[in-house]
């Protein structure tokens, strides 16, 4: 950030966006404004506007009202193609690559047309072209390693992300429009991405870079704006902002702070693990879990911090060790029902694939875990079923949670509450809880740190894995690191750093306790 | 609290009733206005024979073996599942049927051992479909071949004819013209009915029947959910042997013999009829109502073939066809 981009025109510029779909308001006046070699971060809930703006910004919808210009000329895209030989490209969030062709032909189908007219499709390509083009853009990338010939659909994920950003590239954009690129890549993949945003601004263009990953907004943005309800209602230096602060702005309420107040003492030990051992994973995991704590389990993926609550909940075989809920062991053999009744309910972090069945309704998804108070004898009662699902929907807030609802016309958040609020309909007093705030927006991830919150302090013991350390720091009174399979001490969360989680996920427990104190 | 509660459900209840009815008209809407167009293509081409009380009889009595059936095949299909075996369990249940009364069984014994042969069918296809995990569609295939073999061994390939009088009430059970004129049609076919509303209160209405529901929805949602999902799919097959059993026994009350030949490709019927009634083959949906009248349709579509004369063949082609068609629409709307 230099003054000299402040005083200069926007590279792009958007004033006064208006946009609705039939009586429904998307855009309600948008401003942003993004300099060139500037990385601006576009925040909002679901729903705010985000996508809408894109839309209208790369001519797939028209604005009602208001100006947009690119490079101080009037911008008016007919469409992405247009947008894009005008210098705007999209990096989508659903990566939109042609997985049969190559790295090359992907890259080519950015590209500024060459000579040939209208039959020019029909002529043969030029291989040698296309390879030049590819390898010239992937190096300007840093990733000049990924071979051109290679198709896309042998490609990672994080390597697919790399063809589509060169696409943009190739087609000599000016501004490249990010929509959460790194919510399908792993953490380090994730740090890649973020080096190659650095490297692109450096080199000059504007980056509009979506996301709702705070910490990788502050890692990777120079300016940001926040959009409400279809409106701007913020935007500035990086620099001169709290989390809290975007926080506040995105969900339009004050926050005492993201993450509730560390609750006090905790109470009798509830979930006991003494060397519990999976099939493959864990190999070792030794935990005790008191009542009205939250304890935290890192780890990188594959780390095994899944399994772990999988083999506890009885949904994966352990081989040897011991389980104890309140002081009595639950035997190896005993099944998922007779675990459940016993108190633990588990949070699968595969929403849409095992957490929910999607197509059934929003009271089934809730009550199915436990459907005796509500089918007494057996036959279920719909005054029943009504008034513990409006129960449950209140407690949590869930919005648009009428009981006959398809679950899977909500949105992502009001999802996971009625996921979490199965636990509560079955009576849970251990909560194992696998990435409970994956993939929803932050005004609901803010929901759910409160009621986990409120959960503990009710006297249940909670675990929540996850791989998104601060929220752990945030939210937990203990955190321990899966190594390997191998799950390290628990530690006082005011104890530990990110470094240190992260130390200790990468080499072991036996690495990171430089100064840090042991507490289980 | 228990006011807050009550206002909780009545202020719930308008708009659970509108979205719920929604969905069930909705679905409905397909069999019932197949249902009107068989009804009307024939009444048009047979306007005096088709419409007439003794086809209507006729009609009704042949929905009895593809509705028994069906209402199990219901279970099977919403839970996931298929069963491609029942037309020979059907066929096996006869035949099993007629040698008890060869025996020299009362019939009544003779109607349970029909029943009992479906039944221990249906446990074979659920303990291998959820103990070895093979596909229903494999297992119930191999039981289909398995089925029609042991039962044409077991007739040593010929019909196998008990003594006329030993079929006692049940050949009256399934009689057209009943002995007491008020009961309009055959007491097998009040019999259906009632299972039929049964059926529909089990599905819908019970804790089994949300399970049911659930694990043809998401099985691993189920199982996260501590549904006992083994015990409660083999209890869903065995139910459907149950139908097998029950219709097979029907079928013999009709022929008056256990004829290992029969029933043959009517399991493309049976599923015709499920999915008909607005049934998803992958699962999750489907209703007793729907299939109801997927099964009236189907056998209106056949006597009124057999009025205009029209070849068995045709037939198979039009059930084969209606029923890509209903799965297309199935499709279509879970699309929109």
């Amino acid at each position: 950030m230099t003054d000299a981009q402040d005083a200069a025109a926007p590279r792009l510029e958007m004033r006064g966006v208006r946009k609705h779909f039939g009586g429904v308001v998307a855009l309600d006046g948008v401003d942003l404004a993004v300099g060139a070699g500037e990385v601006h971060a576009l925040v909002g809930e679901n729903g705010a506007g985000k996508s809408t703006l894109m839309k209208v910004l790369s001519g797939v919808e028209r604005a009602d009202a208001g100006e947009m210009q690119v490079e101080g000329r009037v911008w008016r895209p007919s469409g992405p193609v247009d947008a894009r030989r005008g210098g705007v490209a999209m990096v989508h969030q659903e990566l939109a690559l042609a997985s049969h062709l190559t790295v090359a032909e992907n890259i080519a189908l950015g590209a500024e047309p060459g000579r040939g007219g209208p039959l020019r499709r029909f002529l043969p390509l030029d291989a040698r072209a296309m390879r030049a083009t590819a390898r010239r853009v992937l190096e300007r990338l840093g990733h000049g390693g990924i071979d051109p010939d290679r198709r896309v659909a042998t490609l990672t994920p994080a390597a697919r992300q790399l063809v589509e950003i060169g696409r943009a590239l190739a087609a000599e954009a000016r501004v490249v429009v990010m929509d959460e690129p790194t919510s399908s890549l792993g953490r380090h993949d994730a740090d890649r991405l973020l080096e190659v945003v650095r490297r692109l601004r450096d080199d000059g263009l504007s980056i509009v870079y979506i996301s709702h990953f705070l910490e990788e907004i502050r890692r990777v943005a120079d300016r940001w704006t926040v959009l409400r309800d279809g409106r701007t209602v913020g935007s500035g230096a990086m620099a001169e902002v709290e989390d809290a602060g975007l926080v506040e702005r995105m969900i339009g309420r004050s926050l005492d702070a993201v993450f509730p107040p560390r609750r006090g003492d905790a109470g009798e030990v509830a979930l006991r693990l003494s060397g519990v051992r999976g099939r493959s994973l864990p190999a070792e995991a030794t935990l005790e879990v008191r009542r009205g704590e939250i304890v935290g389990l890192a780890g990188l993926v594959g780390s095994g911090r899944s399994e772990m609550l999988r083999a506890i909940a009885g949904l994966d075989p352990t081989t040897s060790g011991r389980i104890e809920l309140d002081g009595v062991e639950i035997g190896r053999r005993a099944g998922i029902p007779e675990r459940m009744a016993r108190g633990l309910g588990f949070l699968s972090e595969d929403r849409k694939g095992e957490g929910l069945a999607l197509r059934m309704t929003v009271a089934e998804n809730l009550l199915l875990s436990r459907l005796g108070p509500v089918a007494p004898g057996g036959i279920v009662s719909r005054s029943r079923v009504a008034a513990a699902t409006e129960r449950w929907v209140a407690r949590l807030s869930v919005r648009s949670g009428t009981p006959e609802r398809v679950i899977g016309t909500l949105s992502g958040g009001n999802q996971q509450k009625i996921a979490i609020a199965r636990l509560l309909h079955q009576d849970a007093t251990v909560l194992l809880l696998d990435e409970p705030t994956r993939g929803i927006d932050i005004g609901s991830k803010v929901e759910v740190y409160r009621l986990l919150d409120e959960l503990a302090r009710e006297g249940r013991a909670i675990v929540v894995a996850g791989g998104h350390l601060p929220e752990l720091l945030g939210l937990c009174d203990r955190i321990a690191v899966m190594h390997r399979g191998v799950l390290g001490p628990a530690r006082a969360a005011a104890t530990c750093t990110e470094s240190s989680l992260l130390a200790e996920a990468v080499m072991g427990s036996d690495i990171g306790d430089d100064g840090v104190q042991e507490v289980a | 609290m228990t006011s807050a509660a009550t206002t909780g459900i009545e202020g719930s209840e308008s708009g659970l009733d509108r979205e719920h009815w929604v969905r069930r008209l909705a679905r409905l809407a397909a069999p019932f206005i197949g249902l009107v167009i068989v009804v009307g293509v024939f009444t048009a081409m047979e306007p005096e024979a088709f419409l007439s009380i003794r086809n209507g009889r006729t009609i009704a009595i042949q929905t009895v073996v593809v509705g028994i059936g069906a209402i199990g095949m219901c279970f099977v299909i919403v839970s996931g599942g298929i069963d491609l075996s029942i037309g020979s369990v059907i066929a096996l249940a006869g035949v099993a049927g007629a040698m008890a009364l060869d025996a020299g069984t009362s019939p009544t014994v003779a109607v349970l051992v029909a029943a009992g042969t479906g039944v221990a069918c249906g446990l074979v296809n659920g303990g291998l479909v959820t103990g070895l995990r093979i596909p229903p569609f494999i297992v119930t295939l191999g039981m289909l071949g398995i089925a029609r073999g042991l039962a044409k061994l077991l007739a040593d390939n010929q019909r196998i004819a008990p003594p006329a009088e030993s079929l006692g009430w049940l050949e009256g059970f399934v009689d057209k013209t009943p002995d007491l004129a008020w009961l309009l049609v055959a007491p097998a076919v009040w019999c259906l009915l009632l299972a039929a509303i049964l059926a529909g209160l089990v599905l819908r209405r019970t804790a089994f029947g949300v399970q049911v529901v659930a694990i043809g929805s998401s099985e691993s949602t189920a199982r996260l959910c501590g549904v006992p999902v083994v015990r409660t799919k083999i209890l869903v097959y065995a139910l459907c042997g149950l139908g097998a059993g029950l219709a097979g026994a029907v079928t013999l009350g009709r022929l008056g013999v256990g004829d290992p030949t029969t029933a043959v490709g009517l399991e493309l019927s049976i599923i015709a009829a499920v999915v008909i009634g607005g049934a998803s083959l992958s699962g999750g949906e489907g209703g007793i109502l729907g299939t109801m009248i997927g099964a009236f349709m189907l056998s209106s579509l056949d006597a009124g073939c057999n009025l205009a004369g029209i070849d068995n063949s045709v037939q198979d082609i039009i059930i084969g066809g209606i029923i890509v068609v209903a799965v297309m629409i199935d499709g279509l709307r879970r699309r929109g």
